[in-house]
């Protein structure tokens, strides 16, 4: 038996034992095996695939996706036919731009939409703020390769204000959480170098 | 933090998590967590220019480096890498596949005792993870929790309020984490139970793979369970849900599944695991699929005290270091397929003469 990837002989058989419809068996040579059981999940793609598929019978008519697979992301550009083809988003602002399209397939994969695990201390930034920094750091590498470093500078300097913007949203956050917590602590949270 | 990329010394050692020990380390071979972590301010990796990726690999050393306590970490650069390293650092588990056949600026940042490495872009930015020997979660997850805070204390991730962290593919979003503990189950194996076992696991939300040889002839009896959903739990719940509902019952199966081996066929039982023993410490040439198969057994075997002579600590490293880049790195030169079948026997029969399966049941 073949490979299903290359020419070689299948010599690794692996069992996919999660897939909905039951086991799946693959047949793969050595090197495409060792691949496929050290990436994390079997393949991103297979099971964003599968749950887009869900998704179809559960109303979408072909139409309404081929709109959708036209739909792209203002900050990175990834069009969501390309983020179905791979399983891969492009940036942050995806979670944001595509939310609508993004919940049932959320839905289908953890039966969640809601995080409730652990938080950063540090605040992150806005979708918003991280969607202008994203934007923001590539008109600086432009900036810098035409050398207009003085442009560069500029972006440098408005960068960092929105990072430090998000850091102090941050802090207050903490200190109004502590607050909560320790009643009327007017102690500052420390110096963050 | 220092610049590395020698990893001759690293041959001749072997990780914390190989060594054989802590909780029920005669099923469970190692407890692994990771966390998928992005930068805010960069797109995801896909959507990366070459000097995005070269500029979150400085942002990301610059950080580290500036951490306290991090003085010991050896920091490799991925990219100036010969193949073979590459390799090298896929079969310790201190890198993935991926990350080593990708291309352009990556690095990874290793602990002196290997319990934990941080890829820098992998599929997403960082990719922390903490391994630990045996059924250890509670005390890995401690462990990568600190070393997420540690990062998160200069480096600004991307997160929102609702979906959590946000990472490049949408089965890792919200925690970021994946437990992954992998097991060794031949007696499951043989008694044709493990499917069974597993159908039964489908529904509570974790994902099992083995590893299968030719025409259903096992080369290895090793699984890895690990989580399925990373989104609407919290951490210590996922890590309670891999390694205190799930793998313990497995453990049970297999043991149970041992015991009826040793009491139905201990005849049988033995004379199988001597002989893969026997094979191993006297071969003249041997493919790595086939060690593989023959060490799972004698894993076994002295697990079941069939064999009395052998640490398991020594059978874990062998499956390592009889790896194709881990036998050239000890062998100290580049060898062809064939000459790695020879180099290989020799290296078991080194490791293994003298080991006679001695061992009886009573
Ligand atoms: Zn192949
Ligand atoms: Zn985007």
């Amino acid at each position: 038996m073949k490979c299903q990837y290359c020419e070689k002989p299948a010599t690794f058989h692996i069992t996919e034992l999660t897939e909905p419809n039951g086991p799946q068996v693959m047949h793969l040579c050595e090197e495409h095996a060792r691949g496929f059981l050290q990436k994390d999940n079997a393949s991103p793609a297979v099971s964003v695939a599968g749950a887009l598929a869900k998704q179809l019978n559960l109303g979408q008519t072909k139409k309404e996706l081929a709109e959708l697979d036209r739909k792209e992301c203002p900050v990175c550009g990834i069009s969501f036919f390309e983020f179905r083809s791979t399983g891969r988003l492009g940036c942050p602002y995806d979670y944001t731009h595509f939310e609508s399209d993004l919940e049932p397939l959320l839905i289908n994969i953890h039966d969640s939409l809601e995080h409730t695990g652990k938080r950063p201390r540090r605040a992150a930034a806005s979708a918003d703020s991280q969607a202008i920094m994203i934007q923001l750091r590539r008109e600086m590498e432009e900036a810098i390769e035409r050398e207009d470093y003085e442009r560069a500078s500029e972006i440098r300097d408005e960068l960092r204000k929105i990072e430090n913007a998000g850091i102090e949203a941050g802090e207050d956050d903490a200190k109004s959480a502590a607050k909560k917590t320790k009643g009327d602590s007017k102690k500052s949270s420390g110096d963050r170098s | 933090m220092k610049r590395d990329t020698d990893f001759s010394k690293l041959a001749l050692h072997s990780g914390e998590w190989l060594r054989g020990t802590g909780p029920e380390s005669d099923i469970v071979i190692s407890s692994r967590i990771r966390l998928a972590r992005n930068l805010a301010d960069f797109p995801f990796i896909r959507r990366c220019s070459d000097e995005d990726r070269v500029s979150i690999e400085r942002t990301v050393r610059a950080r580290m480096e500036a951490i306290e306590g991090w003085e010991d970490i050896r920091y490799v650069d991925i990219e100036q890498l010969s193949e073979i390293d590459r390799q090298f650092l896929v079969e310790r588990q201190l890198i993935s596949r991926e990350i080593a056949d990708a291309e352009g600026s990556r690095a990874v940042a290793i602990d002196p005792n290997e319990q934990y490495s941080v890829m820098v872009n992998e599929e997403d930015h960082l990719r922390i993870q903490v391994m630990h020997s045996g059924l250890d979660l509670k005390s890995a997850w401690d462990q990568i929790n600190s070393l997420d805070d540690q990062l998160e204390g200069s480096i600004l991730y991307a997160y929102n309020q609702k979906y959590g962290y946000l990472t490049a593919c949408p089965t890792n979003v919200g925690t970021g984490l994946r437990v992954s503990v992998m097991l060794h189950l031949p007696a499951l194996v043989i008694t044709q139970q493990i499917e069974k076992v597993f159908r039964s696991m489908q529904r509570i939300n974790v994902t099992v793979r083995g590893l299968y040889g030719e025409g259903s002839q096992y080369t290895g009896d090793f699984y890895q369970v690990s989580n399925q959903i990373t989104l609407g739990h919290s951490e210590e719940d996922l890590v309670a849900l891999v390694g205190e509902n799930v793998v313990p019952r497995i453990i049970e199966y297999e043991r149970k599944a041992r015991d009826f081996l040793v009491n139905q066929g201990q005849k049988d039982l033995h004379d199988d695991v001597s002989r893969a023993l026997g094979i191993l410490s006297t071969a003249k040439k041997i493919s790595s699929e086939e060690t593989m198969h023959y060490l799972s057994k004698v894993r076994m075997g002295v697990n079941l005290g069939l064999i009395s002579d052998v640490p398991v600590g020594t059978i874990n490293k062998l499956f390592i270091d009889t790896q194709p880049a881990h036998l050239q790195k000890l062998h100290g030169r580049l060898l062809g397929s064939s000459d790695r079948n020879v180099e290989r026997a020799t290296y078991l029969q080194r490791h293994l003469s003298g080991s006679l399966g001695t061992g009886e049941l009573n």
